[in-house]
C-alpha cells in the first residue's frame, strides 16, 4: 500500500469517527428527551394551578405551589398519610427482610449440614412464584386471622407486612449467601478460637462487613413493595390506611381532566425520594441487579 | 462438592453450653408456646382447621427445631421458613385445592356452615299452617331486657318474656296499667313502653324468643308477631332438607354443591364440594370461555415477548453508543437514561396514561398536530395493546441498558481488533461476536426478565385495567387483560360473580408456566450446578 492510500484511509477513517460523533450527540439529545420529558412535563403540571389536562404548557404561567397546598388539605384524599403508610409499610418490610435474610444466609453460608443444598434449592424454587398469584388464600388466610389477632387481619398494615415477607427467602438469601461466602472464614475461626459463639460473631464480626449488600437487598424490597399495587388493593379498604400506589390509583382513575395537577404534584411527591436513592446509590443496585434481583 | 464436610452430616461442634444460653432459649421456647396454645384453643372452639393446622406446624416446627442440636442450623432460618410456609407454601396448596372445587359466589360456605345458614336464624321460621298471630307491643325493663304485650285476632291480650310461658294479661289489673285505645296497658311496672319507632328499628327485638320453646313468640314484621317454626330441618339420614312449609324434599347432591329437591329445584346457599377436573374441562371444552381465554394466553406470551424484545433492542443499541469509555459525560447521561427506571412503575404509568389521553394528553394533541390522528388507546384493542408496550418499552429500558453496557465490557476487545483486520464490516462484527457473546451473559436475565413480564401486574392494570372490553364473554374479559389481571378480575371485581374455583384453576396454569421458564433458565444458566458446587 502506498503512502497516500494510507493517509487516506486513515483520514475517512477519523471522518467516519467524526460523523459518528455528530450522529451520537443527535442521538443523546433525542433520548435524554425521550427519559426524561414525562418527569418534566409532569413536574410543570404539578406547578400549574390551573389544574387542567387540556391547557397545560410546558413552562406553567402562574407558576404556584396551589396544587402541594391542595394535596395536604383535602381529607377526602389523605395524601399525607397514604405517603406515610407507604414508607412505613416499605421501611418495615425491608428491615424485617433483610434480616430474616440475613440470619438465613449466615447459616448457609457458615454451616455445614445434611440437606443444605437440597434446602437452598428448594427455597429459591418456591419462591420463583410471586404469593400475589394465590391472592384469594392470602385473603382469606388474613380474614380468618384476624379473628384472633387484630393487628395481623384484612384491612390491617401488620397482615400486608406479614403477606410481604412470605418472600423474605429467596433469590435474596441466594445473593447475600454469595456475598458472605466471599468473606474469609479464617476471620470466623480466629474469633472462635477466641471463645465468641455463634452469635457474636455474626452480629459483631460478619454484619458489619456484609452492610453493602444488605444496603442493596433492603433499597431493592423497598422499592419493590412501595411500588406494589395488588397485594395493597386487595388487602387494604379504609381510605385513611390505604398505600400511595392504591390511593394515587384511586384518586386519578377516570378523572384525569379534573385533577391532572392535583395527581401530578402527588406523583412528584412520591417518585422524588426514590428518585434520589436510585440515581445516589446505582452503582449498588445495578450490581445487584444484574445478579438476577428484580425491583418491582 | 467434594469439600469436607465436619463431622458428617449434623455439623456444629457443639461449643460449651452455657446454663444462661439453655435457660434463655426455653424460656423463649415456653413463651412462644403459651402464645400458640392460647391462639390454638380459640381456633379449635371456632373449628377453623385450616389455621389450627397451620399455627401447630410452625409451632411444632420451632419448638424441635430449638431442642435438637442437630437442627442448630435450620435455628437461624426459623422465621424465615415460618413466613414462607404460612404467606406462599399454603396458599400455593390452597390454590391447588381450590382449582378442583366449586368455590364461587353461591357456594362459599361448607356443607356445615350451609345447613347451619338454612336452618337457624329468623329468615328461615314460618307460621305453620293454623298458626296464631299476634299484633304486639314492646316493653323494655330497667335491667334492658325486653317483653311483649301480645293481642290475638280475638281480641285475647297476653304478656310474655324471654324464657318464661305466655300468661294471659289484662291491661289495668296488677302490674299493668290502664289500657289505651287498643287494650295495651299504658305503662307496666318496672317496664317502659316503646314507641312504634324506637320498637320497630330495634335490632335486638326481632332476634328474642318470647316465651318457652316450643310455644314461643317471635317478631316477624313492625305489625306482628307468631309462634314460628323453622322451615327447614336437616335430616342426617336422609342427608337432606325437608321443607316443612311445602312438605319438600332436597336431597344434598355433593356432585354440584346444592341441596335438590326431585323437581331439580335447588336451595341456597349451595356449598363447596370437589368437582375434580371440570374447572379445567371447563377452560378447555366450553367455546365461550375457551375463545377468551386462549386470545388472553396468546396476549399474555405477545406482550411479554414484545415487552423483553423491545426493551432489549434500544438497551443494547443505548450500550453500543456509549461503550466507549473516553466519551465525555457519559456518567451523567447514563444517569439522565436511568430515570425512567427509577420512578417507581405506578407512578410513571399514571403519568403516562395522562400524556396519552385521547383528548387533552400531550402526546396526543402533539401528534394530532403533526399528523391529523389521535390513536385511542384506550378504547382500540389493537391501539391499547401497542400503548402498553410502547409504555412498558419506556420504563425497561434503562434496565437493559444497564445490563448490557455491563455485559459489553466483559468482552475481551481482541476479538474486534483481529475481527477488523479480517476486514469485517461494524455489521458484521456486532452480529457474529457481539451478540451471540452477550447472549450468552444476558441470556438467563431476559428469561427472568419475560418471567417477570408474564405477570406484571401493574402496567396492565394501571394503564387501563385491561380493557377495553371483548364483548360476549360470560365475564368480563379485557383486550390487554393477561392471566394475572384475568384471575384478579375472576376472584376479585365485581359484576359477573366471583369464581375463586376457577380463577385457581388459572392460576395454576400461570404456576405451570412459570415453573416451566424457571426450569428452563436453571438448566440455561446451569444454577443447579452452581448451586451445587457453590454449597
Amino acid at each position: 500500500m502506498s503512502e497516500r492510500s494510507l493517509t487516506a484511509i486513515r483520514h475517512s477513517k477519523s471522518r467516519q469517527q467524526q460523523l459518528l460523533r455528530v450522529v451520537r450527540w443527535v442521538l443523546t439529545v433525542i433520548l435524554i428527551f425521550y427519559a426524561v420529558f414525562p418527569a418534566v412535563w409532569v413536574l410543570s403540571a404539578s406547578l400549574d394551578p390551573r389544574n387542567s389536562l387540556a391547557q397545560q404548557a410546558l413552562i406553567p404561567p402562574n407558576a404556584s405551589l396551589e396544587n402541594y397546598r391542595a394535596l395536604f388539605n383535602n381529607p377526602v384524599q389523605p395524601f399525607g398519610r397514604w405517603m406515610l403508610n407507604s414508607i412505613k409499610i416499605s421501611t418495615m418490610t425491608s428491615i424485617l427482610a433483610v434480616m430474616i435474610s440475613a440470619l438465613a444466609s449466615y447459616a448457609f453460608s457458615r454451616f455445614r449440614f445434611t440437606g443444605r443444598r437440597n434446602l437452598l434449592l428448594t427455597i429459591l424454587l418456591i419462591q420463583v412464584f410471586p404469593n400475589f398469584l394465590a391472592m384469594v388464600a392470602i385473603f382469606l388466610l388474613l380474614q380468618q386471622l384476624g379473628n384472633y389477632i387484630p393487628w395481623l387481619g384484612l384491612g390491617t398494615h401488620g397482615g400486608l407486612i406479614l403477606a410481604y415477607l412470605g418472600g423474605a427467602l429467596g433469590i435474596n438469601t441466594w445473593l447475600m449467601k454469595g456475598f458472605f461466602d466471599s468473606i474469609p472464614r479464617d476471620l470466623d475461626e480466629s474469633a472462635k478460637i477466641d471463645g465468641a459463639t455463634d452469635w457474636q460473631i455474626f452480629s459483631r464480626i460478619i454484619f458489619p462487613l456484609v452492610r453493602p449488600i444488605l444496603a442493596v437487598v433492603g433499597i431493592l424490597t423497598f422499592i419493590g413493595t412501595y411500588s406494589d399495587y395488588i397485594l395493597a388493593s386487595i388487602l387494604l379498604k379504609d381510605r385513611d390506611s390505604l398505600t400511595l400506589a392504591v390511593g394515587l390509583f384511586q384518586l386519578i382513575d377516570g378523572q384525569y381532566s379534573q385533577k391532572w395537577g392535583l395527581f401530578a404534584a402527588g406523583a412528584i411527591l412520591g417518585a422524588v425520594p426514590i428518585v434520589i436513592v436510585y440515581l445516589l446509590l446505582q452503582d449498588y443496585i445495578v450490581g445487584g441487579l444484574t445478579q438476577g434481583a428484580v425491583k418491582g | 462438592m467434594t469439600r469436607a464436610t465436619t463431622g458428617g452430616g449434623a455439623s456444629r461442634p457443639s461449643t460449651s453450653l452455657k446454663l444462661s444460653d439453655v435457660a434463655f432459649r426455653l424460656i423463649g421456647l415456653a413463651l412462644i408456646d403459651a402464645v400458640a396454645i392460647w391462639l390454638l384453643m380459640q381456633m379449635m372452639a371456632d373449628g377453623v382447621w385450616i389455621l389450627v393446622t397451620l399455627l401447630l406446624i410452625i409451632t411444632i416446627g420451632i419448638n424441635v427445631v430449638f431442642l435438637r442440636p442437630e437442627l442448630y442450623p435450620l435455628r437461624w432460618m426459623s422465621p424465615g421458613l415460618a413466613l414462607m410456609l404460612l404467606m406462599v407454601v399454603y396458599p400455593l396448596v390452597f390454590t391447588v385445592y381450590t382449582a378442583f372445587t366449586n368455590y364461587s359466589d353461591g357456594h362459599l360456605l361448607t356443607k356445615q356452615q350451609a345447613i347451619e345458614r338454612m336452618t337457624t336464624g329468623l329468615q328461615n321460621m314460618y307460621v305453620p299452617e293454623g298458626g296464631t298471630t299476634y299484633s304486639w307491643v314492646a316493653f323494655q325493663a330497667e335491667d334492658g331486657t325486653y317483653a311483649l304485650w301480645l293481642t290475638d285476632e280475638e281480641g285475647n291480650h297476653y304478656f310474655a318474656k324471654p324464657g318464661e310461658p305466655i300468661q294471659p294479661a289484662t291491661a289495668g289489673e296488677g302490674i299493668f296499667g290502664p289500657p289505651d285505645e287498643n287494650g295495651v296497658p299504658t305503662s307496666i311496672e318496672g317496664y317502659t313502653r316503646l314507641n312504634r319507632i324506637q320498637a320497630a328499628t330495634n335490632r335486638d327485638l326481632p332476634n328474642i324468643q318470647f316465651g318457652e320453646p316450643p310455644d314461643a313468640v317471635q317478631i316477624r314484621t313492625p305489625s306482628e308477631a307468631a309462634i314460628l317454626q323453622p322451615r327447614y330441618v336437616y335430616d342426617e339420614e336422609l342427608d337432606a332438607i325437608i321443607d316443612q312449609k311445602e312438605g319438600k324434599i332436597y336431597y344434598a347432591n355433593d356432585e354440584v354443591g346444592f341441596f335438590v329437591s326431585e323437581d331439580g329445584e335447588t336451595l341456597n346457599p349451595g356449598y363447596i364440594v370437589t368437582v375434580g377436573w371440570r374447572n379445567f374441562e371447563r377452560l378447555f371444552n366450553s367455546p365461550a370461555i375457551r375463545g377468551p381465554v386462549l386470545r388472553v394466553f396468546l396476549w399474555t406470551v405477545v406482550f411479554a415477548a414484545a415487552s423483553v424484545i423491545t426493551t432489549f433492542a434500544l438497551g443494547l443499541f443505548i450500550a453500543l453508543l456509549y461503550n466507549d469509555p473516553t466519551i465525555r459525560w457519559r456518567k451523567v447521561i447514563r444517569s439522565f437514561l436511568i430515570i425512567p427506571y427509577a420512578i417507581p412503575a405506578f407512578i410513571s404509568i399514571l403519568v403516562w396514561r395522562g400524556m396519552m389521553n385521547p383528548q387533552f394528553g400531550v402526546l396526543n394533541r402533539t401528534l394530532f398536530d403533526l399528523f391529523g390522528y389521535s390513536p385511542p388507546w384506550f378504547s382500540d384493542p389493537m391501539w391499547a395493546r401497542l400503548g402498553v408496550i410502547l409504555v412498558n418499552l419506556w420504563l425497561g429500558f434503562p434496565y437493559m441498558m444497564l445490563v448490557c453496557s455491563g455485559a459489553l465490557q466483559a468482552i475481551p476487545s481482541d476479538i474486534y481488533e483481529a475481527a477488523e483486520i479480517d476486514g469485517a464490516s461494524m455489521w458484521q462484527r456486532f452480529r457474529h461476536i457481539t451478540l451471540p457473546l452477550l447472549l450468552v451473559s444476558v441470556g438467563p436475565l431476559l428469561i427472568s426478565s419475560f418471567a417477570f413480564n408474564f405477570n406484571n401486574f401493574n402496567i396492565i392494570y394501571l394503564f387501563n385495567r385491561g380493557n377495553p372490553p371483548m364483548s360476549g364473554t360470560p365475564t368480563p374479559v379485557g383486550h390487554t387483560d393477561i392471566l394475572v389481571t384475568y384471575v384478579y378480575r375472576l376472584a376479585f371485581a365485581s359484576g359477573g360473580g366471583k369464581d375463586y374455583g376457577y380463577a385457581s384453576a388459572i392460576t395454576i396454569i400461570i404456576f405451570l408456566i412459570v415453573a416451566s421458564i424457571t426450569f428452563f433458565q436453571f438448566r440455561y444458566t446451569r444454577m443447579w450446578e452452581e448451586v451445587s458446587e457453590n454449597v
